[in-house]
């Protein structure tokens, strides 16, 4: 990654020691009233801004890189949060190598991001905690749509029902994974509602007819 | 004799809830039974399902803090904790001392309210009615507090992102020592009912169990960990809003099973005591509100932020594109996870157990359901 390039959002990078003024009435100090966020369109013209994360350098990382070689993409952190971007495949070897291996039993979240512009559409997102080491790191995958990521479930038992309700709210199926079916929308709902193109007012009108005897949920 | 008849033991397939009320809200569970024997589980989620995560991604940050206290609602305000600090970190900034310090004092105060009512409708689902009464008692107390601080008893919305809307009101830390001081000695009345009550011990000994090894499995986190002998509490792994400086235990257990669970949660209480205390004494002066912009738009990243909730690890992955308002805003609700391990730990059981343990895990739907 590039390192300190500040394309367009420079914020006030390290303010801690801030007492002094009470007052939080200015705003951070270089910007121009000149672009005004737009009031309630829905799409956010493309922002040229990236995350500025550093590489991750530490004797884990190395650690996987020597393991996984090609697979691993990506070590970096953020804000003192660290993550490893993989290829698809080998999202869950790694998973098992850290669980092993490293000590990271605990795996905390499920979860994915849509980014409907980019070609591998959906990041898929698993949060671990070592109890022993006392650290956390972020184990991320990009999959284009339709692709099915393995199941983590014969890893961590509590992916199961949190690869559930990724499939419920994204659509990304997991192979292998003993109960794939929708956790928190009925079972018939169509449509997966937290990918970017659902929007916030849409429902599954149908179903609405069929179940609750209603035109429409609006 | 006929081959068979309707007294032949056979399986049943029975139905529990979502109607039921010792559900705590709307679950479903389809239990499997020999007998009085448990079988099998089943749970059915999502009718108290509102789409939380996709409103945040269509409000700003700001606007979408009130909708956290309605996800745990029972405690509203270590919810809003979490997030604050999520999107706090998001920021890079911090909240003033003594911002932090007020937002201890009324979390540790919401995650006693949050034992108490646990505490009493687990002891009314196990069938004393006592303790619901005395427990609702002392809860209406600290939400008095509440109601004076922010003007709100449930879903309080207590605190900004940056740290704190609202002064302390006059009184307020005398208040807290007042609540301190009255609140452990009926801790001691609440064990006098129950803890070496024969019935009590009865229900809740060896019924539920779950070891550590599997808590870890099953992600499970919060009081159910430590009742199963794990010193783990995210106030102490990694402090957040200076809890660091709070002299305080971990209250741990060895068995795993409910009546452990109980005893856990029962001195968690005591030490939030403990942390009031000693917060009320050293509220630092200064500000209430940190450097945060009118305009909240943290620069392009995201951040994974969790916090130790009354039910267990409560996290938040917010993911920015550098707008206005969050890109992805994940919720790691802990009775979701917790929720999970019910089939283990009534496996085997009696179907009158069903009720002790989905009473133990301090599930609330609104936050499984999301």
């Amino acid at each position: 990654m590039a390192d300190d390039q500040k394309p367009g959002g420079s914020e006030a990078a390290p303010p801690p020691g801030s007492e002094a003024a009470g007052q939080p009435a200015k705003p951070a100090p270089p910007k121009p009233a000149a672009a005004p966020p737009k009031p309630a369109a829905p799409p956010p013209p493309k922002p040229p801004a990236i995350m500025l994360a550093t590489p991750w350098e530490s004797d884990l990382a190395r650690e996987l890189k020597e393991a996984f070689g090609e697979a691993i993409g990506e070590t970096s952190t953020y804000l003192g949060q660290n993550f490893i971007v993989a290829k698809p495949g080998s999202a869950i070897p790694i998973l098992e190598y850290l669980k092993l291996e490293s000590d990271f039993d605990y795996l905390v979240d499920v979860t994915a991001v849509d980014w409907p512009k980019r070609a591998e559409r959906f990041d898929v997102v698993y949060i671990l905690y070592s109890f022993s080491r006392n650290e956390r790191v972020r184990v991320k995958i990009f999959i284009p749509d339709g692709y099915q990521p393995e199941t983590a479930v014969g890893v961590h038992l509590t992916a199961d029902w949190l690869e559930r309700e990724v499939y419920d709210m994204f659509g990304i199926e997991f192979a292998g994974h003993p109960n794939m079916r929708r956790i928190l929308m009925p079972d018939e709902w169509q449509g997966f509602p937290l990918r970017k193109d659902y929007g916030i007012l849409q429902q599954d009108e149908r179903w609405v007819q069929e179940n609750l005897g209603i035109e429409s949920g609006q | 004799m006929p081959d068979s008849t309707f007294l032949d033991s056979t399986e049943l397939v029975l139905n529990m809830g979502p109607q039921h009320p010792s559900t705590h809200g709307v679950l479903r569970i389809i239990l499997k039974l020999d007998g009085e024997k448990v079988l099998g589980t089943e749970c059915i989620i999502g009718y108290l399902h509102r789409g939380v995560e996709k409103i945040g991604e269509n409000r700003t940050y700001a606007q979408f803090n009130p909708y956290v206290d309605r996800m745990d609602y029972v405690a509203a305000i270590s919810n809003g904790l979490g997030y604050c600090l999520a999107v706090e970190k998001l920021l890079n900034v911090e909240a003033p001392p003594r911002a932090q310090c007020i937002r201890v004092i009324l979390t540790e105060l919401n995650r006693i309210a949050s034992h108490l009512l646990w505490l009493g409708t687990h002891a009314l689902d196990i069938g004393a009615i006592t303790p619901v009464f005395y427990c609702l008692r002392e809860r209406e107390e600290a939400l008095k507090i509440f109601e004076k601080y922010c003007g709100a008893r449930l879903t309080t919305h207590a605190f900004r992102i940056g740290g704190l809307l609202y002064e302390t009101y006059d009184g307020f830390e005398q208040e807290i020592r007042d609540f301190c001081a009255m609140f452990v000695p009926k801790v001691d009345e609440y064990e006098e009912l129950l803890t070496n009550n024969r019935i009590w011990i009865g229900r809740l000994k060896d019924v539920g169990i779950l070891s550590a090894d599997e808590c870890k499995e099953y992600g499970v986190t919060g009081p159910v960990l430590r009742a199963a002998g794990v010193k783990w509490d995210l106030r102490k792994a990694q402090p957040y809003s200076g809890y660091e400086k709070y002299d305080f235990e971990i209250p741990i257990r060895q068995n795993g099973d409910t009546y452990d669970r109980y005893i856990v949660r029962m001195e968690e209480m005591r030490q939030s005591v403990r942390i009031m205390q000693q917060a009320v004494e050293a509220i630092p002066e200064g500000p209430i509100m940190g450097k945060v912009g009118k305009v909240i738009k943290p620069p392009v990243g995201e951040a994974y932020v969790s916090i130790e909730a009354p039910k267990g690890e409560l996290g938040y992955y917010v993911v920015s594109d550098g707008s206005t308002q969050p890109y992805r805003l994940r919720v790691r609700p802990p009775s979701f996870v917790n929720l999970q391990a019910l089939d283990r730990m009534i496996r085997g059981g009696l179907v009158a157990d069903v009720v002790a343990v989905v009473g133990t895990l301090d599930i609330v739907l609104g936050e499984i359901d999301r």
